[in-house]
């Protein structure tokens, strides 16, 4: 805590970066339901900002889930111009406008900076198979496909899904559910072999025993290396390809503003959510919930972006989930 | 009695000065935030969240879960004096505890809601209490086929059981279901029926259609007639609440019968609104008077706030154990647990054992106090009854409307919310009735869900909503609940009605 008002009081003292600052209080938005990992985040975010007093005005989350979070995009597009409201997004920006159709382009927005990017792991429950190789073994040799569990149909879980089939030969029947909690429920009740859930997801039935996570989708093991449960780290998941099933994906997660807002309003919200980046909660949360750290911003976020939507559509198209 | 030591313990971190301040300051917020007609329990909540993030997560919770309940409570009262549910399951509220007031019985009405609001949060107080762990390991056993099965009991329970004419239920259902497939498809991730336009991509908000169904059609309604609420002033004090109390052994069967259900449904996600109605119908059901039902019979109040109750507090349960929110204010709590630092999950009762014994032993210190509180403003809402209607209208339809507004800041939603409002009055005007739309309509996409990825887990085969016990009896008691007519008939005619209600009566 005393960490925690030092560092407040240094950030305070530094000269203001840019003229600009919100009128009113700043809106969050949120394209995921309640107590999903994006609401999670914004919700710490939003601690993180009134602890540290990084702003003078408040911040309030709005979520605006409906429609797979494709609400929230559209609500930012239209929202043009309003310094006052700020998208924490993931991966949706590129594959919604791909699978539904829906009239929305990242480029429209103003993009502020990439704050973390999310895992995928492979889990079973803790009563199946043991390894990958087990567990693609017991899913050729089951009469009906196994179920994987996942959030939302034709994103990310999906994506995964298809690409474990064609990397395996093995068939999933997959459920896409509402929520990543639903999906760890169901896992941990038997409804579901496995699911494809971020660590932040699942973690608390890992903690308790329910859940087993076989391997990280990432070319590197997850570098946190304190005991999560009483046997295991994050680093102790080993990755996909040491186990032979060579898929990778991460998942973004970044600060979008409406589009034609002025640079400084666009300073301001780079420069906070560095200062963000900088606190206790943020570091105690990103190790918490096993994110990777990271912080692009300006050229080097639009380069990142660009990057990330070739590749996110080359997965889809591959998938076979665009809508013609 | 390892719970027992426990709870005292919990009661031993809540009876702080402090804290018993800031329980007191959570239930006057909530009661204020479930008066205003559409704000309610999850933006109240979502508004005051920030407030709590400097205090320590004992308080905090308290203080919010305090606003809980206070907006539970709060619910009852625009339903009854107005006809204008504040939460989705104040909807079976209106059914009697609206004739009621008109009646100039509103002072009974509002104290028989808060009683048995107060009885049903207190058996699933209880049961969290006693059988929290049993029970997170029953809510696991709910997967799809589960979750459809349950539905499809609340539809056909409907239709089997209700009043009005099948057919009309049927109609009035089906619109429903209809208007529930608009947005998006979860299980396709297609959209479905929004014909290019934005707004309809998020669907058709439950609250925004009751609001106009119920609240701004009776307006119109009462503009029509007369142009006056036809309540009367009502004659109010301590001998209503005391007559009102005297007479509950009386309905001691439906109080159980309604905390059952409650407790049941309430553990499943989603179930508090199916609760009320399901405690409702099968209150009129086993009722020796059933036409009585509708026009102002109090143990229509009794039965669907006991319900709705037991299962709001039942709800908190699998937030708790599960990580699953069962309401939309517990999803906000759920948020707030998060910013402590306290992840819901089976650890948390182990590991935060201060925490959630101090939540508990808040939910019966909250539900007594807020009940006094309540009880002793009874007079002030009631005699809202007396104002003239040609004041009161105005004010009701501006608060609709910020409500309507409120619930996802959008513009659209008030012209939803009117066009509802008109939907209303010629449902009303053709004797259509309302209830099965709206239960349609917040159940029907989670149905939908449900059955589809039932279907996918089976490759398409229907034999899996009998694949275990607890699927198969559900999945059959709904079956017969829809035929109930028919059955009941047969049975009559064979002259075996007297050992069949026994038999139904574990419904």
């Amino acid at each position: 805590m005393r960490a925690a008002i030092a560092l407040a009081a240094a950030l305070c003292s530094a000269p203001a970066s840019a003229g600009w600052e919100p009128t009113k209080p700043v809106e969050i938005v949120v394209a995921a339901g309640a107590g999903g990992a994006s609401d999670q985040m914004a919700r710490m975010m939003q601690a993180a900002i009134q602890k540290n007093n990084l702003m003078k005005q408040p911040m309030v989350v709005s979520l605006k889930g409906g429609a797979s979070g494709a609400e929230a995009l559209m609500y930012m597009k239209s929202s043009e111009g309003d310094a006052n409201k700020v998208l924490i997004a993931y991966s949706l920006i590129y594959m919604l406008p791909l699978s539904a159709k829906i009239p929305f382009n990242w480029r429209e927005l103003t993009p502020v900076s990439v704050i973390a990017l999310d895992q995928f792991v492979l889990w079973d429950n803790a009563g199946g198979p043991k390894s990958v190789k087990e567990f693609i073994a017991a899913a050729k040799a089951a009469s009906s496909p196994f179920k994987m569990g996942g959030t939302g149909s034709k994103r990310e879980d999906h994506v995964l899904t298809v690409f474990m089939e064609q990397k395996t030969g093995a068939k999933f029947s997959y459920l896409p559910y509402k929520s990543g909690g639903e999906a760890a429920t169901q896992l941990v009740g038997n409804h579901t072999e496995s699911n494809v859930n971020n660590p932040s997801e699942n973690l608390e039935v890992w903690r308790a025993g329910q859940v087993r996570p076989l391997c990280v989708f990432d070319k590197e093991r997850i570098s946190y290396t304190g005991k999560v449960t009483e046997a295991q780290s994050w680093h102790d998941i080993p990755t996909c390809k040491e186990e032979g099933l060579d898929i990778q994906y991460l998942m973004l997660r970044a600060m979008f503003l409406p589009g034609k807002v002025t640079p400084e309003q666009q300073a301001f919200y780079v420069d906070l959510f560095h200062k963000v980046t900088q606190t206790t909660e943020y570091k105690d949360y990103m190790e918490k919930q096993a994110l990777k750290p990271i912080f692009l911003t300006g050229k080097d976020m639009v380069q990142f972006l660009e990057e990330d939507d070739t590749l996110n559509k080359s997965l889809m198209t591959e998938a076979g989930f665009v809508a013609k | 009695m390892e719970a027992f030591g426990l709870l005292v313990q919990g009661f031993g971190v809540l009876l702080t000065g402090k804290t018993l301040v800031l329980m007191m300051v959570g239930l006057v917020l909530g009661i204020f935030v479930g008066v205003l007609p559409g704000l309610g329990g999850p933006n109240g909540v979502a508004i005051l969240l920030p407030l709590t993030f400097t205090m320590d997560p004992t308080s905090a919770i308290v203080m919010l879960s305090c606003i809980y309940w206070g907006a539970l409570f709060g619910g009852a009262i625009t339903s009854i004096l107005f006809n204008i549910p504040g939460e989705a399951w104040s909807v079976a509220t209106t059914f009697d505890g609206y004739p009621m007031a008109q009646q100039g019985r509103a002072a009974e009405a509002l104290t028989a809601a808060f009683t048995s609001s107060f009885i049903g949060s207190l058996v699933a107080v209880l049961l969290i209490t006693f059988l929290a762990p049993m029970i997170s390991s029953f809510a696991l056993k709910f997967g799809p086929p589960e979750f459809f099965a349950v539905y499809l009991l609340t539809f056909c329970s409907f239709v089997g059981l209700g009043r009005e004419a099948k057919h009309k239920t049927v109609i009035s259902m089906s619109l429903g279901l209809l208007l529930a497939g608009i947005g998006m498809d979860t299980v396709s991730g297609n959209l479905r029926m929004t014909f290019g336009s934005a707004e309809l991509l998020r669907g058709i908000n439950f609250l925004v259609a009751v609001i106009g169904l119920f609240g701004i059609s009776e307006i119109l309604l009462t503009m029509e007639e007369r142009l006056a609420l036809r309540g009367h002033a009502a004659g109010i004090s301590l001998r209503v609440v005391l007559s009102v109390w005297k007479d509950l052994p009386k309905y001691w069967v439906t109080l159980l019968r309604s905390s059952f259900i409650g407790c049941w449904l309430g553990i499943t996600p989603g179930g508090a609104i199916a609760a009320s109605f399901m405690g409702y119908n099968l209150a009129k059901r086993f009722s020796k008077d059933p036409e009585s039902f509708g026009k102002g019979r109090i143990e229509g109040v009794f039965a669907p706030e006991t319900a709705a109750h037991a299962s709001g507090t039942a709800a908190l349960l699998p937030m708790l154990a599960l990580g699953i929110p069962g309401s939309g204010t517990a999803a906000i709590l759920l948020g707030g647990l998060m910013v402590w630092g306290l992840n819901p999950g089976p650890l948390l009762f182990v590991e935060h054992k201060d925490f959630v014994w101090g939540l508990i032993a808040s939910m019966y210190l909250g539900n007594v106090v807020g009940l006094v509180l309540v009880l002793t403003t009874v007079p002030i809402f009631a005699s809202i009854l007396r104002v003239p209607f040609a004041a009161v209208a105005p004010m009701i339809v501006v608060s609709c409307a910020i409500g309507a507004y409120a619930i996802q800041n959008a513009m659209f939603d008030i012209w939803l919310m009117l066009g509802f409002g008109v939907v209303g009055y010629v449902f009303k005007k053709i004797g259509i009735p309302l209830a099965p739309f709206t239960l349609a309509l917040v159940l029907g996409n989670r149905a939908e869900d449900a059955f589809r990825l039932s279907m996918i887990g089976s490759g398409g085969n229907l034999k899996v909503f009998w694949s275990n016990g607890l699927v198969g009896s559900i999945a059959t008691l709904a079956i017969l609940l829809l035929f109930w007519p028919l059955i009941d008939r047969l049975l009559q005619r064979v002259g075996l009605a007297r050992q069949a209600k026994p038999v139904s009566g574990q419904a």
